[in-house]
């Protein structure tokens, strides 16, 4: 079946792009219409967030074979700033990018697991991971 | 480990079957089990023993047998592997009173069949488990819940029996949906039929009002219980302005009026209705 | 980068959204349509998000923008055909569009509309 992807993230339109590869997958493994949305919609907040706050990065995305049911698992990761305080980032409303800080806190909400890790000047590295119900 | 030789087998199978008496006294007072259940148990195991030559269907579907049945009598299915690993211990000191080599390495493998026949009792009771639970979710499913049209413009969904997070995202989803098909601006979730709900449940009615509302439709929910009531102020759950009534009736009438429809006369039980277009 | 075309109906602007916006185009959009609101005199817009299949926080923040921007130009902006899957999501990641007006479909949007008129005298 689909081995795993690398796709680059350095314009808006590649955003669309990682939108509607996952979009494609997602509904290929039989997540629910509304876990497709969800997954997409986490997909996009954590693309831009690479593009705008390090200036571009890259989305490895991968279709698990788990042992009852098939998952999606996105892992974006830049080479930017890094986010020195995990848990202030979290936080909901918080925000650098002058958007409304629903990017890292809002997309946690639309997965199954979530794992951030970044340090300063060392990027960041979003792990997301959506099962199949 | 080595494997034993065919004497040390024989050694402790004979053991097994020379002091039977003994050893089914020393299982019954470790195990605390009846000692009918351990006699037929312990038959079996000679009968595959000697004559099946080491063929163990029947002890299994003895196990199997006796697992459900002390599940019945409230037994843990540990309780049960216990009571079958501890006939090991009564054969251990039969062992060490023969004292010879040949009974002690005879009792190592001995202990494995036992392991694996105590493990057995355990994965019997997780497959009994595991249908009992396959059942249940298809029950889950066939118990659909229907949402009615009760007006133009106004549906609802009569919730009934426990409601866990999965089954509520299924019905909300589904009410969601309904709204769009029927251009219904007016949701009524009654839950009259609901005997608890715990925080996410309540959180997944919440959800729904507020993702109905920001599809251009507004949802009432009914037939909220006092228990009910008080879980949703306890657990700190705000429920802010969504508009709550206490009968399916109420939650009826509330909305025809808000969509433009009059009821007059209802004291000489005559109804006229009056539709006035928005 | 795609434009999303703008039409008007008397004094109601129309927009509907039919392709996968990237974040360009959405700034685009909402120039174009408080252009659109000041030369026209239009006193309503419709948003029609029927085909649109996820709104993320960048998307939510337009329709809010575009409705205050609106009103402020003394027009009412509504939403309309929001799916339900879309609505789930947008809950659970916090957005509740706060002051932007829904309807179900474009007719009901229309008549929202005029029903807010009405009111308004």
């Amino acid at each position: 079946m689909n081995g795993p992807t690398e796709m680059p993230i350095a314009t808006n339109g590649d955003v669309v792009l990682v939108r509607q590869k996952v979009r494609g997958l997602a509904a290929e493994i039989g997540l629910s219409l509304v876990d497709q949305t969800k997954i997409v919609t986490a997909a996009s907040e954590l693309a831009r967030n690479a593009l705008v706050h390090a200036g571009g990065g890259r989305v490895h995305i991968e279709v698990l074979h788990g042992a009852r049911r098939p998952g999606l698992r996105l892992v974006f990761s830049d080479e930017g700033p890094g986010i020195p305080d995990l848990e202030q980032a979290l936080t909901e409303g918080w925000s650098t990018g002058g958007g409304l800080g629903l990017g890292l806190s809002g997309s946690r909400r639309l997965v199954d697991e979530f794992d951030l890790v970044s340090a300063p000047g060392e990027g960041t590295r979003v792990t997301v991971t959506k099962w199949a119900r | 480990m080595t494997v034993p030789d065919e004497a040390a087998k024989r050694r402790i199978v004979d053991l097994f079957l020379s002091e039977e008496e003994r050893l089914l006294r020393r299982w019954t007072q470790l195990s605390g089990a009846s000692p009918d259940e351990l006699r037929d148990l312990y038959q079996a195991l000679r009968t595959a023993l000697v004559d099946g030559a080491g063929d163990f269907a029947d002890v299994r579907g003895l196990l199997a047998e006796l697992s459900r049945a002390r599940v019945r009598q409230g037994h843990t299915p540990s309780d049960t592997a216990r009571m079958v690993f501890s006939l090991k211990e009564a054969l251990y000191e039969a062992a060490e009173a023969d004292g010879g080599p040949e009974a002690l390495r005879g009792f190592v493998w001995f202990s494995q069949l036992v392991d694996d026949l105590g493990l057995y009792t355990f994965e019997t009771y997780t497959a009994a488990r595991e249908k009992i639970i396959l059942d249940q979710a298809e029950q889950l499913l066939e118990l659909s819940t229907p949402v009615v049209k009760l007006w133009e413009g106004i549906v609802a969904v009569p919730l009934v029996g426990t409601l866990d997070s999965a089954r509520t995202q299924v019905v909300m989803e589904k009410l969601l949906q309904t709204l769009v098909e029927t251009g219904s601006e007016h949701a009524v979730i009654d839950i009259t039929g609901v005997p608890a709900v715990d925080t996410q449940v309540a959180q997944h009615l919440l959800k729904t009002v507020v993702a109905a509302r920001l599809m251009g439709a507004e949802c009432v929910i009914s037939g909220i219980r006092p228990q009910i009531a008080h879980t949703i102020v306890t657990l700190g759950i705000e429920f802010g302005d969504i508009v709550t009534k206490a009968s399916l009736a109420d939650a009826l009438s509330y909305a025809l009026r808000r969509s433009g429809v009059e009821i007059t006369g209802a004291e000489r039980a005559r109804i006229a209705v009056r539709a006035e277009r928005p | 980068m795609e434009r999303v075309p703008i039409l008007k109906l008397g004094d109601i602007l129309i927009v509907s959204i039919q392709i996968d916006l990237d974040d360009q185009s959405v700034l685009a959009l909402q120039e174009d349509l408080a252009d659109r609101v000041v030369s026209s005199g239009a006193r309503g817009v419709i948003i029609d998000i029927t085909a649109v299949e996820i709104v993320d926080s960048f998307i939510g923040r337009m329709l809010s923008t575009i409705a205050a921007m609106t009103r402020m130009l003394d027009a009412e902006t509504v939403v309309v055909g929001m799916r339900p899957a879309v609505a789930i999501t947008l809950v659970e990641l916090g957005l509740s569009l706060g002051g932007v007006r829904t309807a179900l479909n474009l007719e009901k949007g229309v008549a929202a509309l005029e029903h807010v008129r009405g009111t308004a005298g």
